[in-house]
């Protein structure tokens, strides 16, 4: 016979006020099976728990029941309580008397009769609790990190300091990310890639760092401190244990003449390259499409119709004959850190939902540039040495228009959230524009400023009051090519004036994306993702750096725009989770997950059909013999998040989720 | 190819020179127009200007007028009626309270089944034989095509083209042999239903489309709309009487163009009614058709 | 906000009804908090030079429910419903379509605010086609002159209007002209509740 103690708490008034606690208590007192049941003013305090203990021992329960708040609450608590007491704590358990009965009730009557239900419900399941222990997973204690933009080169980093080995796999040839291709940053104007570069140096010396560039996820498997990640290692045509980065395979390509990526089309870059001279690491890669020997291949062509970076090498790196590698490496959580791009206001987009702007010409006005583009002209290692100069004819511009929320908060075309960087590098670009041609003007069209970080209002005041940019209120409702300048139709909405000027350019601050190839890369984690392709964090106030996937967690602006300081410091947190998941050599889970009974197991496998988690295992069985028995499903005690699906679905009955067992939930049900 | 034909009171008057190319042309083009029988007014900006519900059930009348004469599809040659009619055929749609409303004024029964085009749009289909016929070269004439603001947009109610870079004029146009020129005033209003009540606002506005066209290069306006054409024809005389830009601008229909391509004697093609003199260009193809050459296909 | 500040000052009896905010909404089906004032409709507006009151600053007084100021617009009689706002504006609303409810709003409640010209013109427009279910341009100036009084203006072009062959003097009613002019009567029934 059970003996089982219930302890129904008066919260104060909560519960009390509407429920009669003492007469609940005594009710159950009499079911059999209970053996104690009191009710006190707060059973969660010290005393409160003192109580329990007490019962325990005094009484040798083998069960408790408190009937209180909910137990997100104190089922930690009151569990905790009784272990203390020598109770296994899942032989502990609550009733939700207040937010399932006290504070959604009025009659006093009706509730406590309700009270004596809910308490008599989980009384009778008690009865059928097992004692469970704590599950221990071992934690492969290395992390990886997807991106080497300034946020996985930071979370790289503070892992890498806490002691732990990092694989920081970035897609392109150097890591760095949009911040190297900026000229200065906000509210400081410090120069971007000086500060970025110490970074990126110090990644690749750091012993615990393994740095895989030009490289991608290809696929993921397994559960948190247990994943293998298979990574294909593109190749560069370029040996990277012979190149030394001396750079004359690029000084001697034939081939200069094509737009470079890194300079967002405004400058030109050789077959054979490096994105940047600042690249990490330093070793070039051979760019397919434009390269004339592949392109001869691809024709079919049987002569080397070109192979002057390989005649000028000096070690002997260059190899036409590279194939794409794959590694694959153990480790026990991961870090996605994948960025950004621009929205482009083009005709063709890469999704449904979006839309370009006719009315600004879809790109193919001349001068008419995006934030990205103007931060290369502003570099001075961009493609005109840092000046400010019209793409169409070199000449220096005088007056130019900036024109913010280009997609953002513009649900005509498709993106309704704002990219929160843009009203701040605009200001960064007029300040930077008046410092570089003092006498020009800048013009702002925008409809908010939102500057609310350390120091940014104040930037943007001294955009308008030092750089005297002027700034107008309201949308450019049209742009078009007129003679040598644009002319551009907008209005001041504080004035009410509609305002035409004509610009001779013209920067368009762009909305922030999710990277392209973001969808495909979060179902290999599994993590989901909103209808943008920002990465869904686990709780959008108190877990902001988690997923959903256990183990797997996020920094940056692939889960939302944000700026440089904002990601750095997500980074971080990011590394701070990590290392603390890595703090034990063992992972504690909740046993409170499903276990299949070998016996009766008839090896269907609809359970492993219907596990959203992929947590079903095929486990054969033999005899003494070695010869198989049969296989039965198994599951797999890390990645099992107790939905209890299997249960619901196994015609056998095998399936149980512990804490929530057939047996139990029937014996609650008939309770009632 | 049958298509039903809605004039609007305008071609009937005011702009018979668009109706009487446009049936010359269809002739030759194999498009049969079956005028819709007994139409009335399309209410124009008078009706919506003043009763939501009225805008929307005298196009719908002459919808359903076209449904049971079994035609699936309405041109209206003139951008405003055309707009309307396509309007009221996405308010049926979309906009139950006013579906409700005016099939319950016109007693029900009809289907919205009645498809409405635009002299663009059933035009951009016959390009093939528009460039197969031509014969009459007119390379080297610069045109500047005029939408105004009816043809293409909104977009959702005329789903055709493009509503801030259309092209379908532009193809028409360079299937007759001339040369479309790039300008920026194409979508530009003209001034619209003010040519009476507010003629000052027309001749601020056509200045802006005279001028942009004449910097773009071109000769001659092309424009699909009686109203556009009475704006930028009628009184170009005010606007250029303001002085700055020169010679005047013939302003041709957009059929009277693709006419004079294939050959039509331009009287047909009604170019003798127009205010501004048509006679110029004429006269370049006036010199042309006395030397016949074959054209090269585009 | 509701409507009538106004009345008190003026004198005149308070409106009784739903503010002008909630009947444009009912009339239009559209919300004008929607609009996040942006100018980008008043910044492509062809007749904003002209207009008083800027596009996207109806919408405005419409959302501070200022009916008198706005129903005594000039502007709103000055929109030619050229679309350019409706295509480009971000949120999906629709200006010419407010503008349009408030133009019938006017007219009903406050026709002392219709300026001559347009209201002439608009009147003259639709008595045709209740007269004859087509608008024949000679009636259709010559009442509008009489109903504007601009007499004198465009007399000139008539003699070239005539011999283009561009002025049909002699209208044709349809057949169906009982059918058109049930459906104005139907119409004006059918007017959003007062």
């Amino acid at each position: 016979m059970s003996r089982i103690g219930v302890f129904i708490c008066h919260c104060g008034e909560n519960i009390d006020r509407t429920v009669d606690c003492s007469r609940v208590a005594q009710t159950l007192g009499e079911l059999p099976g209970v053996a104690h049941s009191v009710d006190y003013k707060y059973m969660c305090s010290d005393p409160g728990q003192a109580l329990i203990k007490q019962a325990i021992q005094e009484k040798h329960l083998d069960g408790v029941v408190v009937g209180a708040c909910s137990p997100h609450m104190h089922e930690k608590t009151f569990r905790k309580a009784a272990a203390g007491a020598g109770l296994n704590p899942f032989l502990c358990e609550m009733a939700n008397l207040r937010e399932h009965c006290s504070w959604i009730h009025e009659d006093r009557e009706r509730a406590t009769r309700k009270a004596v239900d809910l308490g008599r419900f989980i009384v009778e399941k008690i009865k059928f609790n097992r004692p469970l222990s704590t599950i221990f997973i071992p934690v492969e204690r290395r992390a990886l990190v997807i991106g080497g933009g300034i946020a996985g080169i930071q979370a790289a980093l503070d892992i890498a300091d806490g002691g732990r080995e990092v694989i920081l796999v970035e897609k392109e040839p150097s890591i760095g990310g949009h911040m190297s291709q900026l000229s200065e940053t906000f509210p400081t104007l410090d120069c971007s890639q000086c500060i970025l570069t110490p970074r990126m140096v110090e990644v690749a010396q750091n012993p615990r760092i393994k740095l895989l560039a030009y490289s991608e996820v290809e696929s993921v498997e397994g559960y948190i401190g247990n994943f293998q990640v298979k990574i294909r290692r593109k190749a560069r045509y370029v040996d990277e244990t012979k190149c030394n980065g001396c750079g004359e395979c690029q000084t001697n390509c034939p081939n200069k003449k094509i737009p470079g990526e890194f300079d967002q089309g405004l400058g030109m870059r050789t077959a054979i390259y490096v994105p940047f001279p600042q690249a990490v690491p330093n070793i070039p890669v051979i760019d397919r499409a434009n390269c004339a020997l592949f392109r001869g291949r691809a024709k079919g062509v049987k002569k080397v119709v070109c192979n002057k970076c390989a005649e000028v090498c000096g070690r002997k790196a260059v190899d036409f004959d590279q194939q794409d590698t794959f590694v694959t490496e153990n480790v026990g959580a991961i870090v996605v850190a994948t960025g950004y791009q621009l929205y482009s206001i083009g005709k063709k987009q890469d999704s449904e939902m979006l839309r370009g702007y006719g009315e600004y010409g879809y790109g193919a006005i001349p001068d008419v540039i995006d934030g990205l583009q103007f931060e290369r002209l502003a570099s001075a290692s961009g493609p005109t040495g840092g000046k400010i100069l019209r793409p169409s004819d070199h000449k220096e511009p005088r007056t130019i228009v900036f024109l913010q929320c280009i997609g953002s908060r513009d649900p005509a075309k498709g993106i309704e959230y704002c990219s929160k960087i843009c009203c701040m590098y605009v200001a960064k670009h007029t300040m930077l524009f008046h410092h570089k041609v003092h006498d020009g003007k800048a013009i702002v069209f925008y409809m908010d400023i939102r500057a609310g970080g350390k120091g940014y209002d104040e930037f943007v005041r001294r955009a308008i009051e030092e750089s005297h940019a002027l700034y107008l209120r309201g949308r450019v409702s049209r742009m078009y090519r007129n003679g040598d300048t644009i002319r551009v139709h907008g209005v001041d909405t504080l004035s009410g004036e509609p305002v035409v000027i004509d610009a001779d350019m013209v920067v368009l601050a762009t909305a922030m994306r999710a990277q392209p190839g973001i969808a495909a890369l979060a179902q290999k984690l599994s993590v989901s993702y909103d209808q943008h392709g920002f990465l869904n964090e686990a709780h959008p106030k108190l877990r902001p750096v988690e997923t959903n996937t256990a183990g797997v967690f996020v920094a940056g602006a692939c889960q939302a725009p944000r700026d440089i300081p904002d990601s750095v410091a997500m980074a971080s947190a990011t590394a701070s989770k990590v290392l603390g998941l890595f703090s034990k050599e063992l992972l504690e889970r909740e046993p409170l997950i499903a276990r299949v009974d070998r016996l009766t197991c008839t090896g269907c496998f609809h359970c492993e059909r219907v596990c959203p988690y992929g947590a079903v295992e095929r486990l054969p069985l033999k005899d003494g013999k070695g010869r198989l028995i049969k296989i039965v499903a198994e599951v797999n005690q890390g990645v099992c998040q107790g939905c209890g699906t299997c249960q619901a679905t196994c015609p056998s009955k095998s399936a149980e989720l512990e804490g929530f067992t057939d047996e139990q939930i029937y014996a609650a049900v008939n309770a009632l | 190819m049958k298509v039903g034909y809605f004039p609007g009171c305008s071609l009937h008057a005011t702009a018979r020179e668009f109706d009487e190319s446009l049936r010359a042309v269809a002739a030759v083009l194999d498009i049969d127009l079956e005028e819709v029988q007994d139409w009335a007014c399309c209410g124009a900006s008078s009706a919506h200007a003043t009763s939501h519900v009225l805008s929307v059930a005298l196009p719908t009348r002459t919808l359903a007028l076209a449904e049971k004469q079994n035609l699936d599809r309405v041109l209206a040659p003139c951008a405003a009626c055309y707009n309307r009619l396509a309007t009221a055929r996405y308010a049926l749609n979309h906009d139950k309270k006013t579906a409700a409303q005016v099939q319950s004024i016109l007693g029900g029964g009809f289907n919205n089944s009645v498809g409405v085009v635009s002299i663009a749009q059933l035009l951009s289909e016959a390009t093939t034989e528009i460039r197969q016929k031509a014969k009459v070269p007119l390379s080297g004439w610069k045109v500047a095509c005029y939408y105004g603001c009816l043809l293409v947009r909104p977009p959702e109610v005329c789903g055709f083209d493009d509503a801030e870079v259309p092209s379908s004029l532009e193809s028409i146009v360079s299937a007759t042999g001339a040369t479309p020129v790039k300008w920026d005033m194409s979508l530009e209003c003209c001034g619209g239903g003010f040519s009476l009540s507010r003629t000052a606002s027309v001749v601020r506005l056509g200045r802006l489309i005279l001028q942009s066209a004449r910097n773009a290069g071109a000769q001659v306006i092309v424009v699909a709309c009686p109203m556009c054409h009475s704006n930028l024809d009628f009184r170009q005389k005010a606007m250029l009487e303001r002085g700055g830009f020169g010679d005047a601008m013939p302003i041709l229909f957009l059929s009277q163009l693709v006419g004079l391509s294939i050959g039509l004697d331009p009287i047909r093609l009604g170019l003798h009614r127009h205010f501004v003199s048509t006679q110029p260009l004429l006269d370049r193809i006036g010199a042309a058709k006395s030397q016949p050459e074959h054209r090269e296909q585009a | 906000m509701s409507a009538d500040s106004s009345a008190t000052q003026t004198g005149r009896p308070a409106v009784p009804f739903a503010s002008l905010l909630s009947q444009v909404r009912n009339a239009t089906g559209l919300d004008p908090a929607r609009c996040y004032q942006c100018g980008k409709c008043s910044a492509g507006c062809p007749m904003a030079a002209e207009m008083d009151v800027k596009t996207h600053e109806i919408i405005r007084l419409l959302q501070l429910d200022l009916r008198d100021r706005l129903l005594a617009a000039e502007s709103i009689w000055m929109c030619l419903t050229c679309e350019t706002c409706t295509t480009r504006c971000p949120n999906g609303f629709d200006p010419a379509v407010v503008i349009d409810a408030l133009r019938e709003i006017t007219l009903r409640e406050r026709p002392d605010r219709v300026p001559r010209n347009i209201g002439a013109f608009h009147s003259a427009f639709l008595r045709q086609i209740r007269t004859h279910g087509r608008v024949f341009e000679f009636g259709l100036v010559a009442s509008y002159k009489l109903r504007s009084g601009a007499l004198l203006a465009d007399v000139g072009a008539m003699p070239a209007m005539l011999a283009r062959g561009k002025l049909a003097l002699v209208p044709r009613r349809i057949e169906g002209i009982r059918e058109v002019r049930r459906i104005f009567d139907e119409c004006a029934k059918r007017e959003e509740p007062r």
